[in-house]
């Protein structure tokens, strides 16, 4: 019961995330460049539910399309690196051989680079955006989804289903798209959870440094702005964090559900 | 054991050298002119020519790549804002992360191992509750806002510990704090894991059978066998926390290799951008070496395992 009311909890955590990030131009009380320099600074009020920033742009509106960025960058990473992790992956399991070996060399070397570092290195030499920032991040991405599609890949083409399908003479695209796919989406989903939360946070952290985006507002530059006003104005620190780290822990808890979820499933199925 | 180290061994200098022609293409990834970008608009009439000469870059590709490393070996690279070999700008902010991050390390290993280890011992009981949910914080909170709220705490309202830069011990607290979360929280929940899986062993019970004393059957049997796991983990999040230490080290104004990083992107100071990655890069790689060896060494199955 306490089990099911977290995870509603979570979801519902994600939900409202997307719905900011989705109708921020119609929930959003004022636009994110909207100035009130008198302003500049203020604390939390009834018109400006989160206060404002030094030129007196409301928080609250910018958080909105922070998320929208934050979500942004993150769907795109874990999609594009899900994507060419899987047909990686599944290629390298399916064929085996040279090709498998070399897959897996290639990807021995990628995980021994730092993540972070290299997407720093390559918007530093691209320069900042949101472009640029989906692109770095998924460079390193689809490493691991890689590894974990070929490890479950091996598992399931010693399966009898698998065997049958072979000896019925379905073709290598028919196996993996009809067969592998679905057998091995499980552990890629809760992957994606983890995922989602590791992109939201190096957005920010990038943004934070001044890498990010540099025309749309984001978690990581409305905390970095902040942190220039730590005595007079804390609430500008306090409330993007606050929301990048409810972000981060509902991904985090998602993929704890799911993992524990699909395990379950596997006892059952087992029986 | 010989030939898991030889392979192990063997198989770090490639790694290396790929890291290495990452780097060097890096400058040739950056769109246009890399001089111009370097320089930018405020470049005085054959200043772009001598930079462009001193980096090589007006040599074919092939011979930019033996330069490259020639210059890397010798320790020729040199800084373009320091004006001075980038390895002399580099070491003394090596040691200043590596300060960071063996603090954090220290941090994280004091607090997340008992707690793992209890939380293990009494599961399901309120201390397991708050492990729990101290480790999935942990994993959680960005450093770029706990850093901050550690100083809106312990720097501004109590005034008990310095906001920023390097100096005595009390400077290390809030940086070590805020880098070493992450990997408490990892840690508690791998310990607590770890644990959870010796308590469950039937050698246990035989040491108890025998009459040994429930701290005996824990410390001498229980926590030695769940130590293996745990010091790995330990390993390979310390060249974690020394490729992950910029935003710290952002924060706290604290002078280590990371921030340096973070002002030569700014600077556009391209050379240093290839020093600070590469220096970082090998350092990951080396402790990562460091940890398989020993992890090697500690436990018979993965030597005996891969020598089959």
């Amino acid at each position: 019961m306490r089990q099911r009311l977290a995870l509603g909890l979570v979801i519902l955590v994600i939900a409202l995330f997307c719905a900011a990030a989705i109708f921020a131009g119609k929930i959003a009380p004022f636009a994110p460049e909207d100035q009130e320099l008198c302003a500049g600074l203020a604390g939390p009020s009834h018109w400006h539910w989160l206060g404002q920033d030094k030129l007196g742009r409301d928080v609250f509106s910018r958080m909105l399309y922070g998320a929208r960025v934050s979500l942004l960058v993150g769907v795109s990473v874990v999609l594009i690196s899900a994507l060419v992790g899987f047909w990686v992956g599944a290629l390298a399991g399916a064929l085996g051989g040279m090709v498998d070996q070399l897959i897996m060399r290639v990807i021995d070397l990628l995980m021994a680079f730092p993540g972070i570092l290299l997407a720093i290195a390559l918007v530093a030499v691209l320069g900042p955006g949101l472009g640029n920032v989906i692109l770095a991040l998924s460079v390193l991405g689809w490493v691991g989804y890689a590894r974990l599609v070929r490890a479950q890949v091996l598992v399931e083409r010693e399966k009898a289903y698998f065997e049958s399908a072979r000896a019925l003479g379905a073709g290598r695209l028919r196996l993996i798209f009809r067969h592998l796919a679905p057998n091995v989406s499980g552990p890629v989903l809760v992957q994606a959870s983890f995922g989602l939360a590791g992109a939201v946070l190096s957005e920010a952290s990038l943004s934070f440094l001044g890498l990010g985006s540099q025309k749309m507002p984001s978690f990581g530059s409305l905390l970095s702005h902040g942190i220039n006003f730590l005595r007079t104005a804390p609430h500008l620190t306090i409330f993007p964090g606050l929301a990048v780290f409810l972000l981060v822990v509902s991904f985090n808890l998602l993929g704890d559900f799911l993992g524990d979820y699909l395990r379950v499933e596997d006892k059952g199925r087992g029986r | 054991m010989r030939s898991y180290l030889l392979r192990r061994l063997l198989w770090f200098f490639p790694v290396l050298l790929g890291v290495s022609l990452l780097v060097f293409f890096f400058i040739h990834m950056i769109p246009g002119d890399p001089v111009s970008v370097m320089l930018g608009e405020a470049a005085r009439p054959g200043q772009a020519e001598a930079l462009r000469h001193r980096l090589h870059l007006d040599q074919p590709l092939y011979v930019q790549l033996a330069l490259f490393f020639s210059d890397l070996v010798r320790g020729k690279m040199v800084s373009i804002f320091f004006a001075q070999p980038v390895f002399e700008v580099i070491v003394p902010r090596l040691s200043a992360t590596l300060e960071l991050a063996f603090c954090s390390m220290l941090l994280a290993v004091l607090i997340a191992l008992p707690l793992g280890i209890v939380s293990a011992l009494k599961k399901n009981s309120r201390v397991d509750f708050f492990s729990r949910v101290f480790s999935l914080a942990g994993v959680s909170v960005p450093n770029f806002w706990l850093g901050p709220l550690l100083i809106i705490f312990f720097s501004i309202i109590l005034g008990w510990l310095p906001v920023s830069g390097r100096g005595g011990l009390s400077h290390l607290v809030l940086p070590s704090l805020t880098l070493g979360m992450a990997m408490a929280g990892l840690l508690s929940r791998i310990s607590r894991a770890s644990m959870l899986e010796v308590l469950a062993a039937p050698y246990l019970m035989s040491g108890r059978a025998r009459g040994l004393s429930e701290w005996s059957v824990i410390l001498r049997h229980a926590l030695r066998n769940a130590l293996i796991p745990i010091l790995t983990v330990i390993g390979l999040q310390f060249g974690g926390l020394l490729s992950g230490a910029f935003i710290t080290e952002t924060i706290f104004a604290w002078p280590g290799i990371g921030r340096l990083l973070i002002n030569a992107v700014f600077t556009r100071d391209f050379p240093l951008v290839q020093a600070c990655v590469l220096v970082i890069a090998a350092s990951y790689l080396t402790v990562n070496l460091l940890v398989d060896l020993c992890y090697a060494w500690v436990d018979a199955r993965v030597r005996l395992g891969r020598e089959r």
